[in-house]
């Protein structure tokens, strides 16, 4: 059977790619940003996943305005990267996993999921620098991907609840999988930024670690977080954090913290990204790697 | 809870707070209605010879699409600011400010009342504070208060 074994959650600014792609990630600028995804990096080899539920939202790539899908699943043998105004970034082609892709998505709406399915598209920065930031620069993705893809650009984006939700059925339908396969689920985007208007630059560390605080544990209390809440106080587009729910909602009731890492700023953004283990009874520790894992929280 | 008042849970309340925001444009429907030509516009930019096209004569590219005369102004104008206000988005405009070649902070600083030098130190400084920004009728009733202090 397929199990989730570990949920990521990570920004995913545009610059980071293109830091990654032109060796900029260890200058003085990037240095520590990087430096926060190193024990992410050793920790994965190890953990090799077989595939990874990469929930993500597309920047105005793939979709455009005429076709707005809220919540919608990757079903194809692969994708390219996509070109966002100054050529596509020079990563590997991501290979998805129709058959799981394909269950997962008849599983979604048997469970009343609505889900969009995408046979063709080209992926954008939302899902690239992500496996830039947990895999570095392979020739190829070690792994394959099913992408997610969360409307978070036109309101209304789905409730903090749904995704939790969501991330719920996620974790049922993959169960269900009869090959064994060793999957993570990933949450991307956030934290805290605002890209538009005046008030543009806006960051709340406090209420940043506050939602990393809360993806620990047995607790649920951040799926009931408003829309309004996200944007005063985490800017326009910290909405973006939604996504970080659908993964949480799919490692069970109890998580606990392998690592995590926060820094201010990359271009207009917050960083924040956390690595964490469902906890309740599944034994997922593989590799000896939960024991003496430093949690470094600036 | 998809509104901050228990007592308002609905499509009205929730829209009337996505504007109690300061300095921000929430991507709304009707914004979403009033700027569908000026988005796709913008998202045509993501092929090469468009962007050629439009280098050679913005004003004639943009004669091809159904914007209104005060959109073309604006985008000509790069003033993201009232491009918002008529129903732009900025993972659409974005696909400007790279034809343009301009950093996307640089292009996000220019819709504050900074100049990028000063933006980039005030991220390098932690980014902007929440303080006194969550909120348009909570200043109101505080500046009121104030008066009233006198």
């Amino acid at each position: 059977m397929a199990r989730i074994t570990a949920g990521v959650a990570s920004s995913h600014v545009p610059l980071l790619g293109v830091a990654s792609d032109f060796n900029k990630d260890r200058d003085d600028y990037f240095g520590p940003i990087f430096a926060g995804y190193d024990w992410t990096r050793e920790w994965e080899k190890a953990e090799k996943p077989d595939v990874v539920i990469l929930v993500y939202n597309d920047h105005a790539s793939a979709f455009d305005m005429k076709i707005i899908p809220t919540f919608a699943i990757g079903c194809g043998e692969r994708y390219k990267s996509a070109d966002e105004g100054w050529g596509p970034r020079a990563v590997p082609d991501v290979e998805g996993h129709p058959d799981l892709a394909w269950h997962i998505a008849q599983s979604l709406v048997l469970d009343e999921f609505d889900m969009t399915i995408i046979n063709e598209m080209d992926v954008d920065h939302g899902l690239t620098v992500p496996l830039s930031m947990m895999f570095g620069k392979p020739d190829a993705w070690p792994c394959k991907v099913v992408p997610l893809a969360v409307n978070v650009v036109t309101y209304p984006p789905p409730s903090g609840n749904r995704c939790w939700a969501l991330g719920e059925a996620v974790r049922k339908a993959v169960e269900s999988f009869p090959e064994d396969l060793n999957v993570q689920i990933w949450g991307t985007g956030g934290m805290s930024h605002q890209l538009q208007g005046p008030r543009a630059g806006l960051i709340n560390k406090e209420w940043d670690n506050r939602f990393l605080d809360g993806l620990v544990g047995d607790s649920d209390h951040l799926r009931r977080i408003p829309h309004i809440e996200y944007l005063r106080e985490t800017g326009s587009e910290g909405i973006e954090m939604v996504m970080w729910l659908v993964m949480r909602g799919a490692l069970g009731k109890n998580t606990r913290a392998l690592h995590r890492h926060y820094h201010v700023p990359c271009s207009n953004t917050a960083i924040g990204h956390m690595v964490l283990r469902p906890d309740n009874g599944e034994g997922l520790d593989m590799t000896g790697s939960d024991t003496g894992s430093a949690i470094a929280a600036e | 809870m998809i509104t901050e008042d228990p007592k308002h849970q609905d499509i009205h309340e929730y829209l009337a707070e996505m504007e109690d925001i300061p300095g921000t444009r929430v991507f709304t429907a009707k914004r979403a209605r009033q700027g569908y030509h000026m988005n796709q516009f913008a998202m045509s930019l993501m092929k090469d010879e468009n962007r050629a096209k439009f280098k050679a004569d913005e004003r004639a590219y943009m004669d091809e699409w159904p914007l209104t005369e005060d959109q073309k102004d604006a985008l000509i104008a790069r003033d993201y600011n009232r491009c918002l206000d008529m129903g732009g988005n900025v993972y659409f405009l974005a696909k400007l400010f790279s034809t343009d070649g301009i950093p996307f902070a640089e292009a996000v600083s220019t819709m504050t009342d900074m100049k990028f030098p000063e933006y980039r130190e005030m991220m390098m400084k932690g980014g902007r504070s929440p303080e006194g920004v969550r909120s348009i009728k909570a200043n109101e009733a505080a500046a009121a208060a104030k008066k009233e202090d006198r």
